[in-house]
């Protein structure tokens, strides 16, 4: 759980409150914390004067708008026909191995998050994954191990 | 039908001085503009094909202080990332194009909707765009760029979403007419066009229209790139001639051992072997994005099926019932017939099904997914039952 503060005010003055303002708004707040408290939720919808079941009903109908808590690092693995085809079940058990956490879950410090996402147009260097925003492509299960070994020092 | 060999051709990252194509565009009218690009033949390159200038010309001859030109920058059909690259190697030509778009129809603002997933692109196109922005203004365009992200939902793709989406509300698609052209994003007219069309436009205004005609066939004029992937030792992006076979392709692209080429993603068509001769990828043919996949003998078609249809059940907006439950039954069905809990005559219901999501469906997605289905099932069947 995080604090929302002055986060939704600062969002809403550089991004309007209109109703085309709350993608930005949430995409921001997402883009600070990983994914959207209920009370972050009720700040945006005092701060735009609209219900707070029309925040949610926006929300919860995109993928990278999480309303479940999420980790510091989110890792998307793409699991679409290329990236199935080339590995993806290696990279997954390398992660989860490493993790101790199944698809689906966080790790117990709030560090890390694992889904499987549809594609992420990569499909030329699969597999690939997103962490948060960027993305890692032709991965092997040393080079992922790598890869985390170095978000766990961050 | 016509039928060209494949040639590689450089038009989407050919170098260019932008600053002259857009002053060459800013003395046209927007008569020329239109004219030069209806006689083209240019039609949409994110795979649904509508002729580009019939859009501009619609959108021109709308009455409305506000219009707006749309980047439809959701690359989301699997298979498909060329509009990723364009963006990352040459989003000066995206914008000109944009402007030159805007020229035409009389729209002073221009917004591109980009996917959630390119996100790690946004800091280097803002700089770019800034001094694109200056550019524009020296050679004396009203007209500015802005841009929305989306956060991760297929259907932001199809046109009527992506205006709901960037509206702030749920990526549903609109019942349509009326038409974007009439009514599209905030209810202004709107000509909502693919990053990698808009690139082509302006290729066309600065060689002219007659440059772009030698290339392609009658149905698919021009060139346009593909992306590759799948068992290929080649795969990436590929700039080629509308109008060729599969075969060719696939003696191009192939690892020796092609067994099936799925041709505009998981929303396309699969083309096996026997057919690779006789069809051509083009408007006459296979009509495509640009996402080209191949498979060889080593894969299972159900699993590319399988995996076609949960991607489809979980990216169906759900708003209406043909696509919403046909996507979960057709899902289910496989398994069952996969599994030996039905018989195989129950792949001939599936196939029912999916003609019924075709004609029922409120959208493209909905409509389309019969397309994978039953090119899968219909060529593949004992793949599907054993």
């Amino acid at each position: 759980m995080y604090q929302v503060g002055n986060l939704v005010k600062e969002l809403s003055d550089k991004h309007g409150r209109e109703r085309e303002s709350l993608m930005p708004i949430l995409q921001g707040i997402v883009q600070k914390h990983n994914y959207l408290t209920d009370e972050a939720m009720v700040e945006v919808a005092r701060e735009l004067d609209i219900s707070a079941a029309e925040v949610y009903g926006t929300a919860s109908f995109y993928t990278f708008l999480d309303t479940q808590l999420k980790g510091k690092y989110v890792i998307r693995v793409c699991k679409t026909i290329t990236c199935s085809m080339k590995g993806k079940g290696d990279i997954i058990h390398t992660l989860e191995d490493m993790l101790k956490i199944k698809v689906g879950e966080t790790t117990a410090d709030n560090q890390f998050s694992l889904v499987e996402t549809n594609c992420i147009g990569w499909c030329h260097k699969a597999p690939a994954i997103l962490i948060n925003e960027m993305p890692y492509t032709e991965l092997t299960p040393e080079k992922v191990t790598e890869i985390i070994k170095d978000y766990m020092q961050k | 039908m016509e039928n060209k060999g494949l040639n590689k051709v450089d038009l989407i990252f050919e170098k260019i001085d932008n600053r002259e194509v857009l002053n060459k565009a800013f003395k046209m009218s927007r008569e020329e503009i239109i004219q030069e690009v209806l006689e083209s033949g240019l039609k949409g390159r994110g795979g649904a094909g509508f002729p580009t200038g019939l859009k501009w010309k619609y959108t021109a001859a709308e009455k409305s202080p506000d219009k707006y030109v749309v980047c439809n920058a959701d690359e989301g059909e699997p298979g498909t990332f060329k509009d990723r690259e364009i963006l990352e190697r040459v989003s000066n030509k995206v914008h000109g194009g944009m402007v030159i778009a805007g020229k035409a129809i009389g729209a002073k603002k221009g917004i591109v909707y980009l996917r959630g997933e390119y996100r790690y692109l946004l800091p280097k196109l803002m700089i770019e765009l800034e001094a694109f922005h200056k550019m524009i203004r020296e050679i004396g365009f009203d007209f500015s760029i802005e841009y929305r992200m989306g956060s991760g939902a297929y259907i932001c793709g199809e046109e009527s979403a992506l205006f709901e989406s960037i509206e702030g509300k749920r990526g549903e698609p609109r019942n349509k007419p009326p038409y974007p052209t009439v009514s599209g994003v905030f209810e202004k007219p709107t000509s909502i066009n693919n990053v990698e069309t808009l690139v082509t436009a302006m290729m066309i205004v600065n060689h002219g229209s007659k440059n772009f005609t030698q290339y392609g066939t009658k149905d698919s004029r021009g060139s346009k790139v593909f992306s590759i992937s799948g068992d290929t030792p080649t795969p990436g992006i590929f700039e080629l001639e509308l109008g060729m076979t599969v075969l060719q392709f696939v003696n191009e692209f192939g690892d020796g051992d092609t067994k099936a080429v799925q041709v505009g993603g998981a929303s396309g068509f699969c083309v096996p072997r026997k057919k690779f001769a006789e069809t051509i990828i083009g408007f006459e043919g296979v009509p495509t994005g640009g996402s080209m996949k191949l498979f060889n003998s080593s894969r299972s078609m159900y699993n590319v099926l399988h995996n076609y249809l949960d991607f489809f059940a979980e990216e169906s907006c759900g708003q209406c019932t043909p696509c919403r439950v046909g996507c979960q039954q057709l899902l289910k069905g496989v398994e069952k017939v996969k599994k030996g809990e039905a018989k195989s005559t129950y792949l001939t219901e599936l196939m029912k099904l999916a003609d019924t999501m075709k004609i029922a469906a409120k959208c493209g997605l909905g409509q389309s997914v019969g397309n994978a289905f039953k090119s899968i099932v219909g060529n593949f069947k004992e793949e599907i039952i054993y």
